[in-house]
């Protein structure tokens, strides 16, 4: 990252403690390979790593998330750390983003911000070292970007909570111990207020998962029935009838975690032994067509505007501070761009994008990238739900007249 | 988002810089001024000189206040975000840093005080009819200190009380300081779409030229100041970007059809919202080329081509949808709109379009 401003002192020596951190925890070679460039004796450096002990380690370090608290897994550091962190983590070729994507960007942020004492050291630590993996319980058949709308039911009886209802587009609950879920504690009062956020464990009886075959062919993503479930009225996080507020933390994280996401970030995590850019010059042919080079060279433009952006965004928050609506711009801008750049990879492949012989890896991949891509406006908040945001929330316009405004939930036309 | 890399100091001198530009360059300022021949003010000229803006990054032996780029970059876009109508871009910024890029020591001395103090105001003349922005296109010629040709496009050509030409001799290109009142040179103002910065064609009959810096070391000196310049009038784009955004919201707040505000429309609302979205993209692109000029020249000539390619589109893209949110307003000479618009298009084409940079980065990139 050329636009990174110098290292202050306390920053270099800082960098220097991640360094050495990673030097001596790392399988052997692997520093060694890095810092001399050689490609061979890092592949041979890899053949050995585990992934699952890697995300312990990490997970035990507090590099893993050094904005929260000590006490709770992290370094209560301040931003400039994890930039740097996530900056080393990238020149080690180490995911920036570990196995347990939600738990560490949505959960844990939302937990430290709205969670009691006995939550956050219950949960906090084990998220970080993927022991337990989590997935978000939003979206329903009936309630996608109206999310406020949600009909899953939770009942109080005799110190707990019964859910019953089904919620949809649930990725990777077959993997997860937990799941954040959002459900409506009160039918008779406007939507918003009758929400409450729970932690359920996603093992209890009752619990239904199937899984949804995507365009991709791969099933990330679930339906996931709640039938008679129960949940001890500790899981509640924050208080009854305050769920919303505590989803909006959640969201606001997730706009973040997603905007760092690209085809690159992706190149990071399945570990490859090149430079992302290298690699996508690389997979593009006729590089001296000059329609070909424009697109190359926009490719270049748009994704570094996009991270000397985050960059900037992440200077300005503040230690410890929730993000904000801002959040939304990368999100959008990147899920644009990835869609944009995905959809020009297969056009300049030209007919080897769309048939290709049986077991061409690299086709395959482009072909899953491209369909992917689609997911990037949708997911997370869509990319016209987010602009209406930005409208509203950073430039000030003013609100659409809301139909539902002050009906109670029940009596609110759903599809 | 907009305080990254900026110190103490240098966010004081951008209130400033708003705050005297909010007094000196209002809309009724720019309309009266791009109706002139001259197209500035000579007291508002005298003020920003005292202010040390004229020499803001000329080095104090030569007179200036010895800030840089980054201080460049913020003036830059406070002036853009108010079409502020000085010959600021051509003499403080390309003219100057020719002579820094090229000239000897004593050059420098003898050139550089006068800009600094605002008594000088330089032009730089180097891009020719054909309209080619390469340097060593030059085809203006170079003998026994005497140059003839025609330059064109040369910003605040007219006006200028000392020109900085490129030519070339059998040596290749180089640079020569001509004293527009010397003999063979004939002047011409051009009829421009932006009307807030005048150009001119300058005609060259064997005219005495006095060799800047070294003969046929002009091709250098001369791309690393265009990409300098490149850096620093994306930041002015950036900031013409912000004030059609700024226009565009707060119209959308105030005017009612069908009973309510058309920002509460949706396709109003996520217009503004991809404005913001691209403003905030160029602003980063033009603050990592303000930072390259002034710290990194080896990143200098991709961040320059980078910003340049991107911050084009973002400002073009941000005063067309200014007048499309105004509607009928939005298209009246009265309107402010089609003054940025006009901005827009001349920056684009300015020191090349977005395509032409984005080839410069897939050649700077090894593509
Ligand atoms: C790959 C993938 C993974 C996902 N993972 C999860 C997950 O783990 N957990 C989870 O809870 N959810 C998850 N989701 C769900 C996702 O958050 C929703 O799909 C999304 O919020 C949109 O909701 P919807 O599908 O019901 O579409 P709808 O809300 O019905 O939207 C349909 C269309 O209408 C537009 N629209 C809706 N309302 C407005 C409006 N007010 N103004 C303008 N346009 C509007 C939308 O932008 C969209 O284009 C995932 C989705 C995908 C694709």
């Amino acid at each position: 990252m050329r636009w990174t401003i110098e290292d202050t002192p306390e920053r270099a020596a800082f960098r220097e403690q991640v360094r050495g951190w990673l030097r001596e925890n790392l399988p052997a070679g692997w520093a060694d390979a890095i810092e001399s460039g050689d490609a061979d004796k890092l592949d041979q450096a890899r053949k050995s790593w585990d992934f699952f002990g890697w995300s312990r380690t990490i997970g035990m370090s507090g590099y893993g998330a050094p904005l929260w608290p000590k006490e709770y897994g992290g370094l209560s550091g301040e931003p400039w750390m994890q930039n740097i962190t996530r900056e080393e983590l990238a020149r080690y070729r180490l995911p920036t983003v570990g196995l347990n994507i939600l738990g560490v960007g949505l959960a844990g942020p939302t937990l430290i911000a709205h969670g009691n004492e006995e939550q956050k050291k219950r949960y906090l630590q084990k998220i970080l070292t993927s022991e337990e993996v989590w997935c978000q319980l939003f979206s329903e058949p009936g309630s996608g970007s109206d999310l406020a709308s949600a009909g899953a039911r939770a009942t109080r009886s005799n110190g707990e909570y019964i859910i019953n209802g089904q919620k949809v587009w649930t990725s990777i609950a077959q993997m997860s111990h937990f799941g954040m879920l959002l459900a409506r504690t009160d039918p008779d009062v406007p939507k918003h207020d009758g929400l409450s956020y729970f932690i359920v464990d996603m093992k209890s009886p009752g619990v239904d998962i199937r899984p949804l075959k995507q365009i991709t062919g791969s099933s990330e993503f679930n339906e996931v029935y709640f039938n008679d479930v129960r949940i001890p009225a500790e899981n509640l996080v924050g208080v009854e009838g305050d769920g919303w507020r505590v989803a909006r933390t959640t969201l606001m994280n997730e706009r973040v975690a997603l905007s760092g996401l690209s085809l690159d970030s992706a190149a990071f995590a399945g570990g490859t032994r090149k430079d992302p850019w290298a690699l996508f010059v690389d997979s593009i042919p006729n590089r001296e067509d000059g329609r070909v080079r424009q697109f190359i060279a926009k490719s270049y433009v748009e994704k570094e505007v996009k991270e000397i952006t985050q960059f900037r965004a992440n200077m300005a928050r503040m230690s410890g501070a929730q993000p904000g609506p801002e959040g939304g711009v990368t999100k959008v801008y990147n899920a644009e761009f990835n869609k944009w750049r995905s959809n020009g990879i297969m056009n300049a492949n030209g007919p080897a994008a769309v048939a290709w012989d049986h077991g061409d890896s690299d086709s395959e991949n482009r072909a899953h990238a491209f369909l992917r891509a689609r997911a990037n406006s949708i997911e997370g908040g869509t990319s016209e739900i987010l602009r209406t945001q930005m409208g509203e929330r950073i430039l000030g316009l003013p609100r659409e007249p809301e139909v539902d405004k002050g009906i109670p939930w029940k009596e609110i036309k759903r599809s | 988002m907009s305080t990254f890399g900026f110190t103490e100091e240098q966010n004081e001198l951008r209130s400033t810089a708003a705050r005297f530009l909010e007094e000196k360059s209002s809309s009724a300022d720019v309309r009266r001024l791009m109706e002139t021949s001259e197209g500035f003010d000579e007291a508002t000229w005298k003020q920003i000189a005292d202010l040390g803006w004229t020499g803001m990054a000329i080095p104090e032996e030569y007179g200036g206040v010895g800030f840089g780029f980054v201080e460049l970059t913020v003036l830059m876009e406070e002036m853009g975000k108010k079409l502020f109508c000085a010959p600021y871009f051509s003499s403080v910024i390309l003219a100057t840093n020719a002579i820094l890029n090229a000239g000897t020591e004593d050059q420098k001395k003898e050139l550089l005080p006068g800009i600094a103090d605002g008594t000088t105001r330089a032009a730089l003349a180097f891009v020719e009819p054909s309209g080619k922005w390469e340097v060593d296109s030059a085809e203006v010629t170079a003998n026994g200190g005497k140059i003839s040709g025609t330059k064109s496009y040369v910003v605040d050509g007219a006006t200028a009380n000392l020109l900085i030409v490129s030519a070339k001799s059998g040596n290749g290109i180089s640079l020569y300081v001509v004293d527009p009142d010397a003999e063979g040179v004939t002047r011409t103002a051009l009829q421009t779409l932006d009307m807030t910065r005048k150009q001119a064609k300058i005609e060259f009959n064997n005219t005495p030229a006095k060799l800047l810096g070294e003969e046929g070391a002009g091709t250098a000196a001369l791309q690393k100041t265009l990409e300098q310049a490149a850096c620093l009038l994306s930041a002015e784009m950036v900031g013409g970007a912000q004030a059609c955004l700024d226009a565009s919201t707060t119209y959308a707040k105030e005017r009612y059809q069908f009973g309510r505000p058309i920002g509460s429309f949706q396709a109003i609302k996520h217009k503004c919202a991809n404005m913001l979205m691209e403003v905030e993209m160029a602003r980063s692109a033009a603050y990592y080329a303000g930072w390259a000029a002034a710290e990194d020249p080896e990143e200098l000539s991709l961040a320059a081509s980078l910003a340049k390619a991107y911050c084009s589109d973002a400002f073009f893209h941000a005063a067309a949808e200014n007048i499309q949110i105004h509607g009928g307003i939005g298209f009246t000479w009265e309107h402010d709109a089609h003054l940025y618009f006009r901005r827009a298009k001349s920056d684009e084409i300015y020191l090349g379009d977005a395509t032409y940079h984005r080839e410069l980065v897939a050649q700077k990139l090894g593509v």
